[in-house]
């Protein structure tokens, strides 16, 4: 059964677990991006989720609070993003860098004592009955239940923007900030919220890195996911069920080039580890290329209430 | 109500004080920050801000380093200024920085051991190349396809790195190096050594650059036409056009610009202060720099002091380190929050308040 | 119950240094298409606004149902009953007709009620509409339809439609004016902001016309000829035109069989634009704005570039050379947006000279911008126009309307131009500078350079020019010359009226 030395069963299994953390970030994103804004500091706010969430973790045995703590941090730090943004009117780019730094030098210091140490980490929860599937059960439904949780915030998000007026409310207001406002929508409000969303959802990724995915605390262990991420928002054309896939993939790719790698394949293994980048570039220029890419009109830019 | 009315033009006075209220503020959040650390928060900013500058026992040695800090800073910041006024923003320098590098070195390691006087210069341009191929790919892609040269520019770092760990593992493996990846030490090839121009004083070519480009830039800039032409692209599009700027000409300058100035940076980094090519070779520069061009508000001689507050920051905070336990990653927070206490105190310089009735 | 719906006596607005409505009063009846005409800058949208709850009046009141109707918002205009369609629509291209008339109404039902409520009244009022279709891939005409269900689905007493015809086909106005009429059949009393002549005599009852922010008149369509309204809407004050001795030279510019395509729904396109330009004469070409004033100004600017041979210069095709060759060999222009567009606000007027004239004035040597003949020419152009300013280093946002455009005009004037385009040269500008910069252009001219001058002032094209045209719809009417034109003649002629539009030239 086994392809090249990699056992299929567990590729599969570890690419949806390499994928979690950075589906979780860039579904947050996507929903900041769709009201119209570019945050930049999902780095930032994944590793201060990771941190924030280890550190409740090992001093309350819980992974659960462990995880409820990350959100919470990840919409704190962007909240001060959001501040910035909206009422300052202070430049997005430049702003979300700013966040990262902030946040991956918050983390470091935050998480020094902890560093070495176990944290308590997710059970897998194998779902009864399509667990016992031969194959497909280990592969897909025997997880720890963030994969799900994931899963499920996806299907949450696609309903919640197609499906509610709240939704249609976010995605106006992502298109045309001007005509939003000239029909009397709050658009600052709702992009304060949308901001927030995603920062909790950051913060849930990077939590995912240190308690389930490694289970530790190491300086910097989001290692660029936060990046990865917001390609993966542009590469899916802001649709929720393709930053599934997208995220899929590329932890797919990511994880097959390490399996490769470990199979002693004979590809220079920098090849293999530039690829999902590379794939990421071309995809992005495909998209752009085809001219409609669905990026929300409004992205990035500056909304200036004018009466 | 309070409300912000946009300034015609950004006031002149606020563009000097906000940068030193941020500072200020950003001293006493760290302050704050050290205190709760358990250091003592006066002592610490002493430390951080005077000690590399003056204090007898250390400032012979960190002042230099002050030099061969800000240098990269400055001569990265500079090019991404340039494009950052007209709306290019290229987060890739750290990629374009690590390309210069290899480029370099490998013209150099091509002429070992072989000494002249001309493999240096084409070292520099060597260097200033492979920046300018790396980011000419985020600008062929942006001109042609519109395509967004923030995530381009950004993936290609990662690409970059992995380049940079196959040559320093394979290509520019150092064959007399006793299997240990990484590449010759530059240090030790006369012709290729970036060395000090002045003996102890951190100033290396790379140095010399900077304050070369500082030059350059803000000449090009007031003077030029095409300095122009960028500040005319950034403050009002359709005046460009008006104008008979070509948007991709200038997208395509300012980015090859950046790109070159941040391989040229890279390139005097591995064959000066860092000596060779390894896998981890570099050391963030790339992207610490779109902190300084924009503490430096886009302005070459605020480039120029923001390099050097930042270089400041990055000693001072070693020193910190050393002296006090100071966690590293507190002058990484130190920066972080500095920047955005800037952003923050800029909206006066943009913007007036108006108290009052609105319609 | 009377049939009077809305009353409006004595409203007045004013901003600070002009009066923008000025003790306005008129009454609509239920089921009464009235039309509400004016020139631009007449207070037209200023007195809608006020109906509509955007803006609040300075003094006047309103009764509706005679009730007090006093709006502070459009929210609560819609809840009088009161319902409007702007002449530019707030809509998302991304989002389908469905979900854009759900974010315009204040309790949206399901969204399959919502679906079937589109169908059924798009088709009842003959505006056919497919809800889940994309509106960015809709015609402007569909558009419109969208913003109009959106209002009708919220069953108003009192629709207002501003410019409506303004993006529409012939085939989609004649659909319109079916929706409307049957709308007044049902009761519905229907505010139609328009200058179209024709289409207003063939649709609404009762028309007012407003005049520099007052009322002039109201007056039954049918019964006043097309002169009559013109001649109310325009004015009867001339000033008698200085008809100054110029020779007329050769044609010096030839544009022939010029076309262009709108860049965007809200864009003109040209079609078939013909004259010959000779050295020495001013053309004016009057017309309301949005008939293609901007993008002819483009592409003669050379911002738009057309088929060589389209636009010829002393015998040369230059359709295809850029802004700058066009300077270089002669052509100059001056757009109507001063700020954003003639300047950049927040340069100084020295760095906005550079614009335009780098080349022709040698600011630029090497590459480099000789910033100390720059500043002299900007002296030279300060002190020549009058421009009141503290200095070459001001921001050209902080100078008034009028002293920026002297400094506009005159930057290109003193550039020795062989060919001006200027685009509303004295719109919003004071009186004094207005008049000084028409005598500029008539120097210009005297000096034998050639002028074509857009412009919607009437006055100002029959004072300083020798032949005179107006554009509609991307045409341009057959041109005449300018002494001893008539009233009803350019009133017919800027209004639409088919048979003074050019025939197309072989």
């Amino acid at each position: 059964m086994d392809l090249l030395g990699i056992n299929p069963v567990l590729l599969i299994a570890s690419l949806m677990v390499s994928a979690t953390p950075i589906l979780l970030a860039a579904i947050g994103e996507t929903v900041v991006e769709k009201s119209g804004v570019l945050n930049l500091g999902v780095e930032g706010m994944m590793i201060v989720g990771a941190v924030v969430g280890f550190i409740t973790a090992v001093n309350t045995a819980s992974p659960v609070l462990g995880f409820i703590t990350a959100a919470v941090a990840g919409a704190l730090l962007s909240v001060i993003f959001a501040t910035l943004v909206l009422y300052l009117k202070s430049n997005q780019v430049a702003t979300g860098l700013g966040l990262t730094l902030v946040g991956l030098g918050i983390s470091a210091l935050l998480g020094k004592p902890y560093e070495g140490i176990k944290s308590p980490t997710l059970q897998s929860f194998e779902i009864p009955v399509l667990s016992d599937i031969p194959v497909i059960g280990p592969m897909l439904f025997s997880h720890d239940p963030m994969v799900y949780v994931s899963v499920i915030i996806v299907a949450l998000v696609w309903y919640t923007l197609t499906h509610t007026r709240i939704g249609l409310i976010l995605r106006a207001v992502g298109e045309n900030h001007d005509a939003a406002h000239a029909l009397g929508y709050k658009v600052l409000r709702i992009r304060f919220m949308a901001i927030m969303f995603g920062g909790a959802c950051s913060g849930l990724g990077g939590a995912y890195i240190s308690l389930a995915r490694v289970p530790q605390w190491t300086e910097g262990m989001t290692a660029g996911a936060g990046w990865i991420a917001l390609a993966i928002v542009v590469f899916s054309s802001w649709k929720p069920w393709r930053t599934l896939i997208g995220a899929y993939l590329f932890g797919g790719i990511t994880v097959l080039q390490l399996n490769l790698q470990a199979a002693g394949v004979d590809i220079p293994v920098e090849y293999l580890s530039m690829s999902p980048f590379v794939i990421t570039i071309v995809v992005l220029v495909i998209i752009s290329a085809k001219g409609n890419h669905g990026a929300p009109a409004s992205l990035g830019r500056l909304f200036h209430a004018s009466n | 109500m309070i409300r912000f009315e946009k300034r015609l033009s950004p006031s002149r006075a606020t563009t000097i004080i906000t940068p030193i209220i941020a500072v200020i503020l950003t001293m006493i959040a760290g302050g704050i920050m050290f205190a709760l650390l358990g250091k003592p928060p006066l002592e610490a900013i002493r430390i951080i801000f005077w000690d590399p500058l003056f204090d007898p026992t250390f400032a012979s040695y960190s002042r230099p380093q002050l030099l061969v800090k800000a240098g990269p800073l400055i001569l990265i910041a500079i090019g991404l200024s340039i494009g950052f006024k007209a709306g290019i923003w290229n987060i890739g320098a750290e990629g374009q920085y690590i390309m210069g590098a290899i480029f370099g070195a490998a013209a150099a390691l091509a002429f070992f051991p072989a000494e002249s006087a001309l493999i240096f210069p084409l070292m520099v341009i060597s260097g200033a190349l492979g920046g300018w191929l790396w980011a000419m790919i985020p600008a062929i892609l942006r001109a042609k396809f519109k395509t967004n040269e923030i995530l381009v520019s950004l993936m290609l770092v990662y690409v970059a790195e992995s380049i940079l760990a196959s040559v320093a593992q394979g290509l520019l493996k150092n064959p007399d190096g006793y299997g240990f990846p990484g590449s010759r030490n530059l240090q030790q090839y006369p012709s290729a050594f970036n060395a000090e121009v002045i003996a102890n004083s951190g100033m290396h070519w790379g140095v010399i650059s900077a304050f070369m480009a500082v030059i350059f830039t803000y000449v090009m800039m007031t003077r030029h036409i095409r300095g122009f032409e960028v500040r005319l692209l950034g403050e009002a599009p359709k005046a460009a056009q008006f104008a008979g700027v070509s948007t991709t000409r200038l997208t395509i300058f300012c980015l090859g610009f950046s790109g070159a100035l941040a391989g040229l940076a890279g390139m005097f980094e591995v064959s000066g202060p860092a000596g060779q090519i390894t896998i981890d070779f570099n050391s963030g520069y790339g992207f610490t720099a779109i902190i300084v061009a924009f503490l430096g508000r886009l302005h070459p001689v605020g480039i120029l002091m923001a390099g050097l507050l930042m270089a400041l920051t990055y000693i001072g905070g070693e020193l910190a380190q050393l002296m006090l336990g100071l966690p590293g990653a507190s002058i990484q927070l130190f920066q972080g929050m500095l920047l955005l206490f800037l952003l923050a105190t800029d909206v006066f310089t943009n913007y007036r308040i108006r108290i009052g009735v609105a319609h | 119950m009377t049939d009077m719906l809305l009353d409006i006596k004595g409203l007045t607005k004013a901003y600070p240094g002009v009066v923008a409505n000025n003790d306005v009063s008129f009454e609509i009846n239920r089921g009464e298409v009235h039309a509400l005409l004016g020139e631009n800058g007449a207070g037209k949208s200023t007195l809608v606004k006020m109906i509509y709850g955007l803006v609040k009046p300075d003094s006047g009141s309103m009764t509706l149902n005679g009730d007090e109707f006093s709006p502070a918002s459009p929210n609560d205009a819609r809840s009088g009953g009161v319902a409007m369609v702007f002449q530019h629509f707030s809509l998302f291209d991304a989002l389908s007709v469905a979900e854009n008339i759900a974010l315009g109404m204040d309790n949206s039902p399901k969204p399959r009620e919502l679906a079937k409520s589109i169908r059924e009244v798009s088709q009842a009022y003959g505006l056919p509409l497919e809800p889940n279709r994309i509106v960015g891939t809709l015609s402007a005409g569909e558009r419109q339809r969208v913003e109009i269900i959106r209002c009708l689905l919220q069953n108003p007493k009192l629709l207002i439609m501003d410019e409506p015809t303004s993006v529409l086909t012939p085939q989609e106005v004649d659909i319109l004016f079916k929706t409307l009429r049957q709308l007044k059949a049902e009761g519905t009393a229907i505010l139609y902001i328009s200058h179209k002549l024709e289409e207003i005599r063939a649709l609404c009852d009762t028309a007012t016309i407003l005049r520099h922010g007052e009322k002039v008149d109201t007056c039954i369509p049918a019964q006043t000829t097309a002169r009559n309204m013109a001649e109310m809407m325009v004015g009867a004050s001339f000033a008698n035109p200085i008809r100054s001795n110029r020779s007329i030279g050769h044609t010096i510019l030839s544009v022939r069989a010029l076309s262009t395509k709108a860049a965007d729904p809200f864009g003109t396109s040209l079609h078939n634009i013909h004259f010959e330009l000779k050295a020495g004469e001013i053309l004016g070409i009057g017309g309301v704005a949005g008939n293609g004033q901007d993008e002819l100004l483009a592409v003669l600017s050379g911002e738009v570039q057309s088929q060589p041979e389209a636009i010829s210069f002393k015998g040369k095709p230059v359709g295809h050379c850029g802004p700058n060759k066009r300077r270089e060999i002669g052509i100059l222009s001056a757009p109507e947006q001063r700020l954003g567009h003639a300047a950049a606000p927040a340069m100084s007027l020295k760095e906005n000279t550079v614009i335009t004239a780098a080349r022709r004035m040698t600011l630029v040597q090497n590459g480099f911008i000789n910033w100390k003949v720059t500043d002299e020419f900007s002296k030279n152009i300060i002190a020549d126009f009058d421009v009141r300013t503290p200095g070459t280093d001001t921001p050209a946002g902080s100078l008034s309307g009028g002293n920026l455009q002297k400094f506009v005009v005159g930057r290109e004037v003193l550039q020795n131009p062989e060919v001006l385009i200027i685009n509303q040269p004295t719109w919003g500008v004071d009186a004094a500078a207005a008049a000084s910069i028409r005598q500029k252009l008539l120097d210009l001219a005297n000096r034998g350079a050639s002028v074509i001058v857009i412009s919607q002032d009437l006055d100002e094209l029959l004072e300083i020019s020798d032949r005179f045209c107006a554009l509609n719809e991307g045409r341009l009417s057959e041109i005449l010359p300018s002494a001893g034109l008539e009233l009803d003649q350019i009133g017919l002629m800027m209004g639409g009226s088919s048979d003074r539009v050019q025939e197309t030239s072989p």
